[in-house]
């Protein structure tokens, strides 16, 4: 097996009756696992709910170590679709060429402080720094408020060997109720302040929706992000070919990025809190229980995709879910896509080879399946492109 | 060379002409309202829904059964509906005008 390689632990179950229920502290989930069943449940919210409980729809679930609604991710619609709105055009502004340039440069310059060491560890000294530096070009803050992000590690709300961290998740909550105090007195042109002055429903955000689309902007974009970037150069270092593909071919990078999005599925699930009692593949869901959204099983789904378990670059149906679907498809997925599309544009430029020097697999595990999600730590040297 | 008109959610009509590639692509290099294309035109994220005028179905053609698929759970989807990243541009789609969904 190749060290890059990302295994698929759900494919008999899928095959075999398409769902699993696995327990989540004495909160069981039934994880759904066919790609048609995943899609169809996320697609209707009226029987199978975002808008439980703040924290329960998420496995594990965050019941017991937050309060503040996240949103739009935990209403429904019609709200989701106002609050959405309120939303969009500033999550779409990744699209506009200023805004890739300045990522363009990011991405450029991390790749040229890593070529000039001997050995890097990719998650910490690489992908994190990424991803915090990139994260201010989607709130529009100052540059140096990346160091404070990366102090916190690769997930906000865990620490190494706990799953769940209150006294985590309450640095971050601090900061941000900081940072909204701060735009509320002095307003600026970042994300705080925009929220603080955005219209809902006839009147303002409330500090306390902002704070939710904050928590969310900083925890659904962190490990997902850090996952996608350190798979990519795991990637890359078993496939030196197609880095050099990509540099003949730069016009299948848009197909490549869709396609590790489809393999790689950094968030593994997402949850549903069922409203009545009803049957989703054939399984009895009762109210009040809990479903989840696997989107990495979904995106291995035979059935759909043809050699599910093999990265093709240039797969040109992908109808993965990679970004969640429906309703709630990723909010940050414009910004995650264009973080990709450089990276690997920028690496197929510069980038020779990729050595792995060490590795330590990050192995998620939810009832009997165990499912690699990325990697704790990886070492590797990168090989500068000799002219 | 096909000459494809989108008619958007505030009702403007824009006429563009295209030689290659995808309906979608072409949308969003003329900058057309409400066509995203944030996949980039793999099927994934249907971003580019587009109602054909009835007259232009037969240029168009059917979608295929993952296309169908994605438009059976799109709220707006009628038996007028394409994802456009699936419209290959060519001379059989001079003329079509297409309805922008969102």
């Amino acid at each position: 097996m190749k060290k890059s390689e990302i295994p698929d632990p759900f494919a008999a179950q899928r095959s075999k009756c398409g769902y699993e229920t696995i327990d989540d502290q004495n909160d069981p989930v039934t994880m759904l696992l066919r790609h048609k069943d995943v899609r169809k449940t996320a697609h209707n919210y009226k029987t199978f709910t975002s808008e439980a409980v703040p924290g329960r729809i998420v496995v594990p679930s965050e019941v017991n170590i937050r309060d503040t609604r996240q949103i739009p991710f935990e209403v429904d619609p019609p709200k989701h679709g106002a609050y959405r709105s309120v939303l969009e055009a500033w999550f779409k502004r990744p699209n506009n060429a200023g805004y890739q340039e300045a990522l363009t440069t990011m991405v450029s310059s991390i790749i040229e402080e890593m070529l000039a060491k001997e050995s890097l560890e990719v998650v910490n000294e690489f992908a994190l720094p990424l991803q915090s530096r990139a994260l201010t070009l989607l709130l529009n803050t100052p540059f140096k408020e990346s160091e404070t992000w990366i102090s916190w590690g690769t997930h906000v709300f865990r620490s190494e060997g706990e799953a769940l961290d209150a006294d985590k998740a309450n640095v971050l909550y601090d900061y941000i109720e900081r940072e909204l105090d701060r735009a509320i007195a002095n307003p600026s042109d970042d994300l705080y302040s925009v929220l603080m002055q955005s219209d809902f429903d006839g009147r303002k955000l409330t500090k306390e929706e902002a704070k939710g689309v904050m928590v969310l902007t900083f925890a659904g974009g962190r490990d997902t992000v850090i996952n996608a970037v350190t798979n990519a150069i795991a990637y890359f270092a078993d496939h030196p070919k197609s880095l050099k593909r990509l540099r003949k071919e730069p016009e299948i990078i848009t197909n490549a990025v869709e396609e590790m999005i489809r393999y790689f599925s950094p968030l593994t699930h997402m949850g549903r809190v069922v409203t009545e009692d009803t049957q989703v593949c054939e399984h009895a869901a009762k109210a009040d229980s809990r479903v989840s959204l696997c989107w990495a099983s979904a995106n291995r789904d035979e059935n759909v995709f043809e050699n599910p378990d093999e990265i093709v670059l240039n797969r040109k149906i992908n109808p993965h879910v990679g970004f969640g679907f429906s309703h709630h498809n990723c909010l940050g997925a414009t910004h995650a896509r264009q973080i990709l599309r450089i990276l690997l544009k920028e690496l197929s430029e510069k980038i020779e080879s990729i050595d792995i020097l060490d590795l330590k697999e990050n192995i998620e595990q939810w009832g009997r399946f165990q499912r690699k999600v990325g990697y704790h730590k990886i070492s590797v040297k990168f090989n500068a492109i000799t002219p | 060379m096909a000459k494809i008109t989108f008619i958007t959610s505030d009702e403007q009509r824009i006429t563009v002409e295209g030689f290659s590639g995808s309906v979608m692509a072409l949308a969003v290099e003329n900058g057309i309202k409400g066509i995203d294309g944030d996949c980039g035109g793999v099927c994934s994220c249907a971003t580019c829904h587009v109602h054909v005028a009835p007259e232009d179905v037969t240029k168009t053609g059917e979608a295929s059964e993952i296309e169908t698929d994605m438009l059976e759970l799109d709220d707006h989807a009628d038996q007028y509906s394409r994802l456009s990243c699936q419209l290959q541009i060519s001379e059989v789609l001079d003329g079509v005008v297409l309805r922008v969904a969102k």
